[in-house]
C-alpha cells in the first residue's frame, strides 16, 4: 500500500478519471472502513459502496478495496477460481491497468496486492502482501436468517447457536457436514465470518496467515478483515471435526497431489482430467520440473 | 485444449469488437445521433435519468446509444459515471406547487381550480400501430395552446383536502433532520421515510410496478386514489455560500404523484386520508404512481397497520429494488464457478457412492 | 437461607399500557421454587401481556421483575444487559408458546430443535448433543427414533411435547406457558396435562401458566391469580379458590365453567 494518491496527483492513464477510478474522498472513506475492519477482526463494517463500472456481483467490493489502497508502486495479481486468465480476472486486471498503470503479475510471490474470487493461492502468502477477497454475501447467517436486524443482534450478542444447528442437521441427515465452500469460520474467537465462496480446502490457509486479508462486498456494502496472524477457526464438532477435501487424482500437468484440482472434460465421451486450479502454482511446478 | 477452457485477453478483445458491430447494426442504415435519441426517445431518456440518478438528457441519451437501447444497461453506465462526479452542494427543496404544469390530472375531483390538463399522454390513444410513422417525414400536427391561465401555478389537490383536515398534514420528521443519502452511506434498517423515498426513486420501474400492483390485489390493502399527478417544469435553487440567498440555477422536468389513501384512524390519530408519494425525473408517470403505492405500503408500521404483505416489508422491498444490484447479482451466475462446483461435485459423488453401498448392504 | 425460604421470582407493581388502555395495572406477586401458578381470566383480561412482561419479552411501563439466579443472587430482570437477559431466557427459563410453530424451528429435525439451546451454550460434541436429545424426547414420551424427523410431520400434541423438551434441555428452574394445551383435542390435552404435572413435580419446576381453562388450572397449579381488566381481582390456593370463590367475577367464571 503506497499513499501516493493525493488529490491532484496526475497519475491517470485513462483520461477523465482519477487514479484507480475512485475520487480521493471516496478512497479515504473506504480506507476508514478498512481500518475499522482491521481493528475488529471479522466484524462487517458498513460502507458507502459506490457504483463501479463493473456489475454488482462481479467483484465491485474487492475492486473498491483495491482501488482505495493501490499505489503506483504496487504489483497487482488478480485471480478468479485460482486462475489469472479467466475472463473476469482478465477484465478486472485490465481495469486497473487502464486506471492506474501499475505493474501486474501472475506470480503470487511477486504481488503486493492479490485480488481474488473464490480461491486462496497455493503458494503461502507473506507479511508484506494483502489479499483482497470478492464477497457476494458477507453475512454468514443470511441463509438461516435473512433479516439484517436479527443477524446484527446475533453478532452483537455472539449468539451463534443457529449456525451449529445447521451443521448438526447436516450430520444427522448425511453423516457429515455437507458445506463445501463458503464454510463459516470464527475469527479471533469472537465474530462468525463468511470466508467468501472459497472452497473449504482453502479455509486452513486463513488461520494465522502473515498477510492482511481484506473482504469487500460491494452490493451488500460491507467490508471486513482478518489482520495478519489472527486465529481463524472453521466450525465443527469435537467428534465431527472440520475436514478439507482430498482428491484421489494428481494434477495432469504438474503432478501436484496437494493442490485444489479442477475437473476438465476432455471429449464428448465424458473423458476427464484434473488440473491445478491455481495456474501460477501449476506453472511454477512445471518450470521447476522442466515440464512443458 | 487447456487454453480453450480458460478465457483470456484475446477473447475479451474479440468480444468487444463483436459488440461494437452488433450495436451499430447494418452500416447501410444511418447512425443514430444523440440528439435524435434525446428528442425522439424522450421517455426512455427520462427513465434512464430517473433510475440513473443523474439529470442530464445528453448523457442519458449517450448511455442509451451505447447500451443499444437496453435501459437497465444504460442506467448502469450512467450510475457508474455518476459515482465519479464530485458533489458541489445541495439545492433547496423543490416546490412542485409552483411547477409550470404541462399535465395535471386528478382522479378524486371532477373539476378543480386550473382544471384537468391532459397534456401529452398515451392514456387516451387507441393502441393501434400507426403505419404512417413508418413513413418518415410525415407532418406533425400543431397543438392548440391551453388558453386557460398559462404559467399560473396550479393549486395542489392535497392543499384542498388539507384545508378541511381531511388528509394528514405533510410535516417534516421530528427535529427536521437532514435526509439520509443511501448513495453515500450504507443502508441501515429500519429506514426513515426520506431514505425509503430515495431508494424507491432510484428503484427499478418494473419492480415497483409489480410491488405496487400487489397492494391493489389484496397484499396490503391501500385503497388508493390518484389525488393528483402532475408533470412539468420546476426551478432549482441553490444558496451559494458567498451570496447567502437562493438563486435559480436551472430547471428540470418532473412527474409527481400524490396518492390519497383511506385510513380509519388509530389510537393517536382521527380518521383521515393518508399520503403516498412518488416523484421521478422527466415524464415517468407509471414509475411515480407505482412508487407512491409502495411508499404508502411501507408506512404500515408508522400508521399502526399489520405488516402482512411483501410490499409492506421494508427490508424486503428496499433491498431488492435496485436494478444494478439485482441485474448484477443475477447475471454474475454467468461467471465461472468451477471451484465451488468442483467442491459440490465431489460431495455429490461421495454421497452417491455411500448411498449405493448402503443400498447394497441393505439388499 | 435455604432454597425454599425465598421466592424465585418477585413481580412488583407491574403496569403496561397500550394507548389509553391499561393492559396490566399494578400487578404484584411472588413465585416460589417448584410452585406452579395459574393466571386465569377471559381473553382481553391482560393475562398474556402480564406473562410477556414477566418473561422479559415485553418491557413494562412501570414496575420490576426480580429473579433469583443460581449463582449471581437476585437480579432485576429489566436492569440486565440485553445479552444477559437473552442468556437467562435460554438457560434458566423456558417459554412454551400456545402454538408450537412459534416455539420450534419447523425446518430442522426434532433432535436439532432439542439440541439448539445446548449448542448456543457452546456444546460442541455431536454425540453428546444427540444423547441429551434422545433422553429428553423420551422424557416427554416421544419415540426416540423420531429424532431425525422434521416437526412438520408431527401431530399437534407431538409438536407441543417437542417444544417442551426443547425448553427443558437446559434444566431451567422457571417455565412460562401460554395456553399450552388449548390448541389440542380434548384427549390429547389430558395426556399432555398429565405429562406437564409429572415433569413440574419431578424437576421441581416453578411455572407460570396462562390459561382461560379452569380445568387446566385445577390440574396443574398450586396457586391461582384471577385477572380482570388488567388487575388481579382474587388470588389463592387453587382448590380453595375454585371451591369457594369470593370475588363476584371469580364466582361468575367458576359457575360458568364448572356447572354440570
Amino acid at each position: 500500500m503506497n499513499a501516493r494518491t493525493e488529490l491532484g496527483t496526475p497519475a491517470t492513464t485513462e483520461s477523465g478519471y482519477n487514479f484507480a477510478y475512485l475520487d480521493e474522498r471516496t478512497k479515504r472513506m473506504i480506507r476508514r472502513a478498512i481500518l475499522k475492519a482491521v481493528a475488529i477482526p471479522g466484524y462487517q463494517v458498513p460502507f458507502g459502496s459506490r457504483e463501479m463500472p463493473l456489475p454488482y456481483g462481479w467483484g465491485t467490493g474487492g475492486i473498491q478495496i483495491t482501488a482505495s489502497i493501490i499505489g503506483a508502486d504496487d504489483v497487482l495479481k488478480v485471480i478468479d477460481q485460482g486462475a489469472d486468465d479467466t475472463v473476469n480476472a482478465v477484465n478486472i486486471r485490465r481495469f486497473f491497468q487502464r486506471t492506474t498503470g501499475v505493474a501486474t503479475t501472475d506470480r503470487t510471490t511477486e504481488a503486493t496486492l492479490i485480488q481474488t474470487r473464490h480461491r486462496i493461492p497455493e503458494t503461502p502468502l507473506q507479511a508484506h502482501q494483502i489479499m483482497i477477497y470478492q464477497v457476494p454475501i458477507p453475512e454468514p447467517l443470511a441463509k438461516l436468517e435473512p433479516r439484517e436486524a436479527e443477524t446484527k443482534m446475533m453478532h452483537g450478542l455472539s449468539e451463534y447457536g443457529l449456525m451449529h444447528v445447521k451443521l448438526y442437521e447436516d450430520i444427522a441427515r448425511y453423516g457429515h457436514i455437507v458445506t463445501t465452500y463458503d464454510y463459516p469460520v470464527m475469527v479471533d474467537d469472537r465474530y462468525l465470518m463468511s470466508p467468501s465462496p472459497i472452497p473449504k480446502f482453502d479455509n486452513p490457509k486463513m488461520n494465522m496467515n502473515p498477510a492482511l486479508q481484506l473482504f469487500g462486498a460491494g452490493r451488500e456494502k460491507r467490508i471486513y478483515a482478518v489482520p495478519p496472524y489472527t486465529k481463524v477457526e472453521s466450525l465443527g464438532f469435537e467428534d465431527h471435526p472440520f475436514e478439507v477435501q482430498r482428491w484421489s487424482h494428481h494434477c495432469a500437468l504438474c503432478g501436484a497431489g496437494e493442490s485444489f484440482l479442477d475437473e476438465v472434460i476432455t471429449d464428448d465421451a465424458g473423458g476427464r482430467m484434473f488440473l491445478c486450479s491455481d495456474t501460477d502454482y501449476c506453472g511454477q511446478r512445471r518450470t521447476e520440473q522442466k515440464l512443458p | 485444449m487447456y487454453v480453450a477452457v480458460k478465457g483470456g485477453e484475446r477473447a475479451i478483445a474479440n468480444s468487444h469488437v463483436l459488440l461494437a458491430g452488433a450495436r451499430r447494426g447494418d452500416l447501410s442504415t444511418p447512425e443514430l445521433s444523440i440528439a435524435q435519441i434525446e428528442q425522439q426517445l424522450r421517455l426512455a431518456v427520462d427513465r434512464v435519468m430517473t433510475e440513473g440518478s443523474v439529470y442530464d438528457r445528453e448523457l442519458a441519451a449517450l448511455a442509451i446509444k451505447q447500451a443499444a437501447g437496453d435501459t437497465v444497461e444504460a442506467i448502469f453506465l450512467l450510475r457508474a459515471y455518476r459515482a465519479t462526479l464530485p458533489r458541489f452542494g445541495y439545492t433547496e427543496a423543490i416546490n412542485t406547487v409552483a411547477m409550470r404544469v404541462r399535465r395535471r390530472i386528478s382522479a378524486t375531483f371532477k373539476d378543480l381550480p386550473g382544471g384537468q390538463v391532459l397534456g401529452p399522454t398515451y392514456d387516451y390513444t387507441q393502441r393501434l400501430l400507426d403505419f404512417t410513422l413508418a413513413a418518415e417525414g410525415a407532418p406533425v400536427p400543431e397543438a392548440q395552446e391551453n388558453a386557460s391561465s398559462p404559467n399560473k401555478p396550479f393549486v395542489s389537490v392535497m392543499e384542498l383536502l388539507g384545508q378541511e383536515g381531511l388528509i394528514e398534514p405533510e410535516l417534516p420528521s421530528a427535529g427536521d433532520p437532514p435526509p439520509g443519502d443511501w448513495t453515500r452511506e450504507p443502508p441501515s434498517f429500519p429506514a426513515s421515510r426520506a431514505e425509503r423515498l430515495q431508494n424507491l426513486a432510484r428503484g427499478d420501474e418494473g419492480y415497483l410496478l409489480a410491488m405496487g400492483y400487489s397492494t391493489q390485489r389484496g397484499y396490503a390493502n391501500n385503497h388508493p386514489f390518484a389525488g393528483e399527478i402532475r408533470f412539468g417544469t420546476v426551478e432549482l435553487e441553490m444558496v451559494p455560500e458567498e451570496l447567502g440567498f437562493p438563486i435559480v440555477i436551472g430547471e428540470i422536468e418532473l412527474t409527481e404523484c400524490q396518492m390519497v389513501n383511506q385510513f380509519t384512524g388509530s389510537k393517536t390519530a382521527p380518521p383521515q386520508f393518508t399520503r403516498g408519494y412518488g416523484l421521478a425525473f422527466g415524464h415517468s408517470e407509471r414509475k411515480a404512481m407505482a412508487m407512491s403505492l409502495v411508499d404508502r405500503a411501507l408506512r404500515a408500521e408508522e400508521l399502526g397497520e399489520a405488516i402482512v404483505a411483501p410490499a409492506q416489508m421494508q427490508e424486503f422491498v428496499l433491498s431488492h429494488s435496485d436494478n444494478l444490484e439485482s441485474s448484477g447479482f443475477v447475471q454474475h451466475l454467468k461467471l465461472p464457478h468451477y471451484v465451488d462446483f468442483q467442491s459440490e461435485l465431489e460431495l455429490v459423488r461421495k454421497m452417491r457412492a455411500k448411498h449405493v453401498s448402503d443400498e447394497g448392504q441393505a439388499a | 437461607m435455604s432454597d425454599h425460604e425465598l421466592p424465585i421470582l418477585k413481580v412488583d407493581k407491574l403496569s403496561k399500557r397500550y394507548g389509553n388502555r391499561l393492559a396490566v395495572d399494578d400487578v404484584s406477586f411472588d413465585l416460589w421454587p417448584g410452585e406452579v401458578l395459574a393466571v386465569v381470566g377471559e381473553s382481553g383480561s391482560g393475562k398474556t401481556t402480564l406473562l410477556n412482561c414477566v418473561s422479559a419479552r415485553l418491557e413494562p411501563d412501570h414496575g420490576q421483575v426480580s429473579f433469583r439466579t443460581r449463582h449471581e443472587g437476585t437480579v432485576n430482570v429489566y436492569r440486565l444487559s440485553q445479552a444477559a437477559r437473552r442468556l437467562l431466557s435460554r438457560t434458566d427459563w423456558g417459554y412454551v408458546h400456545q402454538n408450537p410453530v412459534d416455539g420450534l424451528r419447523m425446518d430442522v429435525s426434532a433432535g436439532a430443535n432439542v439440541g439448539e439451546r445446548l449448542m448456543a451454550l457452546g456444546e460442541r460434541h455431536y454425540g453428546r448433543i444427540r444423547q441429551e436429545a434422545v433422553q429428553w424426547l423420551t422424557r416427554v414420551e416421544m419415540q426416540e427414533d423420531r429424532i431425525d424427523e422434521s416437526p412438520i410431520t408431527f401431530s399437534g400434541g407431538m409438536r407441543q411435547r417437542l417444544q417442551i423438551a426443547r425448553n427443558l434441555v437446559t434444566q431451567p428452574r422457571l417455565v412460562f406457558m401460554d395456553e399450552p394445551t388449548s390448541g389440542l383435542d380434548v384427549s390429547v390435552q389430558a395426556k399432555l396435562l398429565d405429562l406437564l404435572r409429572n415433569l413440574t413435580q419431578q424437576l421441581h419446576l416453578a411455572a407460570i401458566v396462562v390459561t382461560h381453562d379452569l380445568a387446566v388450572a385445577r390440574l396443574l397449579a398450586h396457586r391461582m391469580l384471577v385477572m380482570k381488566d388488567g388487575r388481579i381481582v382474587e388470588q389463592g390456593l387453587t382448590d380453595q379458590l375454585l371451591d369457594d370463590p369470593q370475588h363476584p367475577y371469580t364466582q361468575l367464571l367458576v359457575s360458568s365453567v364448572l356447572q354440570p
